[in-house]
């Protein structure tokens, strides 16, 4: 059950996404992202799926896992579907039944609107399998980093979420482990009525919390006694270095977002 | 009839994804009633993996486990009385605490067996003299309680249920010398008073030979050998090799050997040592 969380969830890799500047990478999701967005055509959204598609071939990572992101928020490419689906009725009538009048507008919108979130879920997506996530923070402390000037305090912050990243393995496992040992003295989390399921949990929470502010404790202590200070005066082991494939990379993205435009346009002519 | 018995047992853990592990490897174990089982294995070869399926926490992905000659997972719920049959206490239980009182947190097996009351008093009391832990702690947080104490009560949770196999991962780690042997102690003391089947993870090789009657050996997901102490350490060349250490003992007795004193049991305790050194004194 909890083994299905896949936040962040990393794919060791050494193909040339996995080797992109984390920073560039960032940027150039951002830049697919107004890409999807700038497309009003299927063939420029069309243009945005070959671009990921192409980026995901490269990458390596089975076609199982992209599915996989797909699964959990099935129901949001649902919900949007339906919405388009029978709330614009405008257009051509394709079908009628009492009050559901299903238009050809209905359809495309939904149609374009599901294309575009599953272009933006594989792409997002595409970014957390290739990047580990302490690549991520250290990329996104750098992006940041000029809101220092402005007192945002960018170092801690990145920090921060790297601890929280590094800790949702830790308290997953931690929270198999108690769980497991509350089953084996015969704790009941699966049947019986909601307050009874709620009150369940109290044996699951409680130590839960208690090993998660030890683990805190512990973490401080260790990185004082390391006389970690904050950012001032850091140096770091890995360097970011953009080198040829980010322009290289910087480049094919640049090409796509024209392709996108020009998509656009050919639609208007035929 | 075996308590215990494996057919063809395997797990796999994160299996279909790149980080998928063998961690137990059609594993075929028999483990009659009324045995003290050591298991012990190198960091990583599967015995925790494997003691998780004895009680139904881990399913199988291939392979059969059967408890008192009850095939396991054939019906689902079932499995919570398998629980109560074979009391599973994990490494590190003291991170499992949860109620307010000692007390409380004892008879929560106890209390989801529903039993009565006045038998969970009785086995909350008999548990915890069991373990060790004098009764005018029963009303303090668990939370307050000395590494070893929580330790002790952790166990006694598990104790208070009554189970026909008791089964320990790792009972003594963390814990200094003098803590650890009590513990084992008192749990060689429990066996021999209920005469039930328990067995325990150690890494320590002294531990084990000096309190088990079965030794299992795991080796990179696989059973090495499962026999008795004297056959176990009659193979410690194997087990060197493995990057098991035997006992201290048998290996200055195997050194004596070496050197020409004439010596043919296996010694794995001190005590059997100290016997043998002064035979051989006397003899001369
Ligand atoms: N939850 C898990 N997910 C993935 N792999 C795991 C998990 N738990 C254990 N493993 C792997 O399975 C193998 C066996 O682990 P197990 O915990 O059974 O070993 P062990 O013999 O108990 O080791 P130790 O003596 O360190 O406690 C190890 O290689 C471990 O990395
Ligand atoms: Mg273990």
């Amino acid at each position: 059950m909890l083994k299905d969380i896949t936040i962040g969830q990393y794919f060791p890799g050494k193909s040339i996404i996995h080797r992109l500047d984390p920073r560039i990478k960032i940027i150039l999701i951002v830049a697919f992202i107004v890409m999807l967005f700038i497309a009003d055509t299927f063939f420029g959204l069309g243009v945005g799926m070959v671009f990921v598609l192409g980026a995901f071939l490269l990458s390596g990572i089975p076609f199982k896992m992209m599915l996989k992101s797909l699964k959990p928020l099935m129901p949001l490419l649902i919900f949007t579907g339906l919405l388009n689906l029978l709330f614009i009725r405008t257009g051509d009538v394709l079908f009628k039944w009492k009050f559901l009048i299903i238009t050809k507008l209905g359809v495309t919108t939904a149609a374009f609107m599901i294309i575009r979130i599953v272009a933006l879920i594989i792409g997002s997506s595409l970014l957390t399998y290739t990047t580990s996530p302490i690549q991520l923070t250290d990329a996104i402390e750098r992006l940041f980093s000029p809101l220092k000037v402005i007192k945002v305090p960018v170092h801690e912050l990145a920090m921060m979420m790297t601890i929280a990243l590094r800790f949702i393995p830790t308290l997953i496992e931690d929270t198999d482990k108690i769980m497991s040992a509350q089953k084996a003295r015969g704790a009941d989390m699966e049947t019986g009525s909601i307050i009874k399921r709620a009150k369940a949990l109290v044996p699951i929470f409680v130590p839960l919390i208690v090993s998660s502010f030890r683990r805190a404790v512990e973490l401080a202590l260790a990185m004082e006694c390391r006389c970690y200070h904050g950012g001032e005066g850091r140096t770091r082991l890995k360097q970011l270095k953009t080198s040829f494939r980010d322009y290289a990379a910087i480049f094919v993205t640049a090409v796509f977002i024209t392709g996108v435009v020009f998509a656009d346009k050919i639609n208007f002519f035929i | 009839m075996p308590i215990i018995k494996t057919e063809g047992l395997t797990y796999v853990y994160g299996e279909g994804t790149p980080f998928c592990k063998t961690a137990v490897d059609n594993v075929d174990l028999e483990i009659d009633e009324g045995e003290l089982v050591g298991i012990i294995g190198h960091t990583g070869s599967g015995k925790s993996t494997l003691i998780q399926h004895f009680n139904g926490l881990l399913k199988p992905t291939s392979g059969k486990v059967f408890i008192d000659g009850e095939q396991l997972w054939k019906d689902k719920s079932r499995l919570r009385d398998i629980r109560f049959k074979v009391g599973l206490v994990f490494q590190y239980p003291e991170y499992q605490l949860f109620e307010e009182s000692v007390y409380k947190d004892i008879a929560f097996g106890p209390k989801n067996m529903g039993l009565s009351d006045s038998e969970i008093d009785k086995r909350v009391r008999e548990s915890m003299r069991m373990v060790g832990l004098s009764e005018d702690i029963m009303e303090k947080s668990p939370f307050e309680l000395s590494g070893g104490q929580k330790r002790r009560a952790a166990i006694a949770g598990v104790m208070a249920m009554d189970p026909k196999v008791l089964i320990l991962d790792e009972p003594a780690s963390g814990l200094d010398p003098k803590g650890r042997d009590a513990i084992l102690a008192q749990i060689r003391e429990y066996h021999q008073q209920k005469k039930n089947t328990v067995m325990m993870v150690s890494h320590s090789m002294e531990d084990i030979a000096k309190h088990t009657t079965k030794i299992l050996v795991m080796n990179k997901a696989k059973v090495f050998c499962y026999d008795t102490p004297v056959n176990v350490f009659h193979r410690s060349k194997e087990l060197e090799q493995m990057g098991l250490a035997v006992p201290q003992i048998t290996r200055v007795f195997n050194r004596l050997k070496a050197a020409g004193v004439p010596i043919e049991d296996d010694v794995y305790t001190v005590e059997f040592g100290k016997k043998l050194i002064m035979r051989l004194l006397e003899n001369r």
